[in-house]
């Protein structure tokens, strides 16, 4: 495997800069823009949440912002990451590859900006008035999942996008619904305890949790909790391989 | 005998590909669930390429004929590795590199230099080979003016210029092109074919597919004559290619399978 990685470095660099160059424009302003954007949607809903619906939760902003990151880190990765094959489909009928590789420089971008996300999310914690710990270190964990798991999503997605082209609209649909599920903005604690539990089934309100633990409640998660999440990581990406393995020369029928 | 043997760096043998088509292609989950429910859901699967088996020596130049979907290009993507045979088996020694329908597969909104180094990187050329090569590769398509403009400003014979001249930097042992050399103007094609046979004479087996019947003649040494996805004939390419010129200008009287040269393997049609 790392073999390989080495063998297809200049084809990921290359991919990815494609990727980069197609989406951005090459403008400062676009990548700008894609940073800008989550602190905007953060503002208008801490504006709604608070000043209309009078929501009093500690740490609001980075409760919020908490939410946010997760959330729109995976519908950003995922909804580029579901046109990996279909749009690289010249490339791959043609040229004898390896399709993970798509998924890999699709992700790429989505991932830088979690990243600078991420710096940010931590300026406003600090203005929040968050104590920082060592135990923040403990969030490279969620983020490492978190990727392993937009990847596994990427990968399905893909593959289900090229055998079926609405994915797209119905996709569109289930994250809105996602959005609602992931308790960004409310607490799952005002829900009775069984309906808690089923909160645990949503990996991207897992992942959320994850954030909000460490930072805002300033300590480890539960080891159970920590291997849910390494769960869902690990379970996409396996079914993922599956599909990949199994369409590896069947793709281009649909192409 | 056993020297022979060992020469051989490409075997294909008895292939049949399976392809599928229908209704598959092109509809939604939505659409797809409807047709599911009403019956009318159809997908089909037909022999794209059917019994197919020849081999290569080192050197050898290898043309591939037929009129369209004879299954030509479904063979080479068999032989590439873009696709797995249903039947039979394809052994190949060495490093293949398939540069199949060549214009398409850039990316519009890149440069012509960030488009050379994505091909570089698609046929599995290092960082360094292209850093090295890209000028010249440049300069061969005589679009050295043209380096930093978008892709999407180049007449099709330029890119398709473009795309000889990165592919011809490769030095696999078997090359496959899918009519490469019947675009570009007469200069550019002149000198493609003269970069093509410089390769050749590397030892690199070559096939190739083209509908000039002429190009073939002057390169190649063996034919492939494929017909609905059948093979008619493989051999020595001057016969051959006599008795496909002779196929196309009397079109409807059928393979006349008496024109081919004896000693020739022969698989008459049944049409």
């Amino acid at each position: 495997m790392l073999q390989k990685l080495s063998e297809f470095r200049f084809l990921f660099e290359e991919l990815t800069k494609r990727d980069f160059r197609k989406k951005y424009k090459r403008t400062m302003l676009g990548m700008l823009w894609s940073v800008l954007n989550p602190l905007l949607t953060l503002l208008i809903m801490r504006v709604v949440f608070t000043q209309f619906f009078g929501t009093k939760i500690p740490y609001y902003t980075t409760y919020l912002f908490a939410g946010n990151l997760v959330y729109s880190y995976f519908t950003e990765a995922t909804n580029s990451g579901m046109y990996a094959l279909i749009s690289n489909k010249d490339i791959f009928s043609k040229v004898n590859l390896p399709k993970y590789m798509f998924v890999l420089s699709a992700n790429t971008s989505a991932f830088i900006n979690f990243m600078l996300t991420t710096c940010i999310f931590f300026v406003f914690a600090a203005i929040d008035g968050i104590t920082f710990t060592w135990s923040f270190l403990f969030l490279l964990f969620p983020i490492l999942f978190l990727l392993a798991f937009n990847i596994g999503v990427s990968m399905i997605l893909s593959a289900v996008n090229l055998f079926f082209q609405d994915t797209k609209y119905l996709y569109g649909i289930f994250t809105t619904l996602l959005m609602y599920l992931s308790a960004i903005f409310y607490r799952v604690e005002s829900f009775p305890l069984a309906y808690q539990r089923l909160f645990m089934l949503n990996p991207v309100y897992v992942y959320i949790k994850f954030f909000r633990v460490v930072v805002i409640d300033g300590h480890l998660p539960s080891v159970a909790f920590f291997l849910l999440s390494m769960f869902y990581a690990l379970a996409v990406n396996l079914i993922g391989a599956m599909i990949y393995k199994k369409y590896n020369n069947r793709f281009l029928y649909y192409v | 005998m056993s020297e022979e043997i060992s020469n051989i760096v490409l075997s294909v043998d008895s292939v049949a590909i399976l392809y599928m088509t229908g209704d598959f292609k092109d509809i939604g989950l939505k659409e797809y669930l409807m047709r599911k429910l009403t019956k009318t859901y159809n997908a089909h699967q037909f022999w794209a390429v059917d019994g197919i088996s020849f081999s290569l020596e080192k050197g050898d130049m290898l043309g591939i004929v037929g009129v369209n979907g004879a299954g030509k290009s479904t063979l080479l993507k068999a032989v590439s590795g873009v696709m797995t045979p249903t039947r039979g088996t394809v052994m190949a020694k060495g490093k293949i590199a398939a540069l199949l329908e060549l214009a398409s597969g850039f990316d519009e909104d890149l440069t012509v230099r960030e488009n050379a180094y994505l091909r570089g990187a698609l046929l599995g050329y290092t960082r360094a080979f292209m850093d090295e090569k890209c000028e010249e590769i440049i300069a061969f398509a005589e679009l050295t003016e043209f380096a930093d403009r978008p892709f999407r400003q180049l007449s099709s014979g330029m890119k398709a210029r473009i795309a000889f001249a990165i592919a011809s930097m490769v030095r696999p042992d078997i090359l496959i092109l899918d009519e490469v050399l019947s675009v570009g103007d007469g200069a550019f094609q002149d000198k493609s074919a003269r970069k093509m046979r410089e390769i050749m004479g590397n030892g690199t087996t070559t096939i190739l597919v083209s509908h000039s019947v002429t190009q073939l003649q002057a390169l190649c040494n063996k034919v492939l004559w494929m017909d609905h996805g059948h093979q008619v004939a493989f051999g020595e390419a001057k016969g051959l290619c006599e008795a496909y010129a002779y196929y196309l200008n009397h079109m409807g009287e059928g393979i006349p399978a008496a024109l081919l040269h004896q000693g020739i393997s022969a698989n008459t049609q049944d049409e």
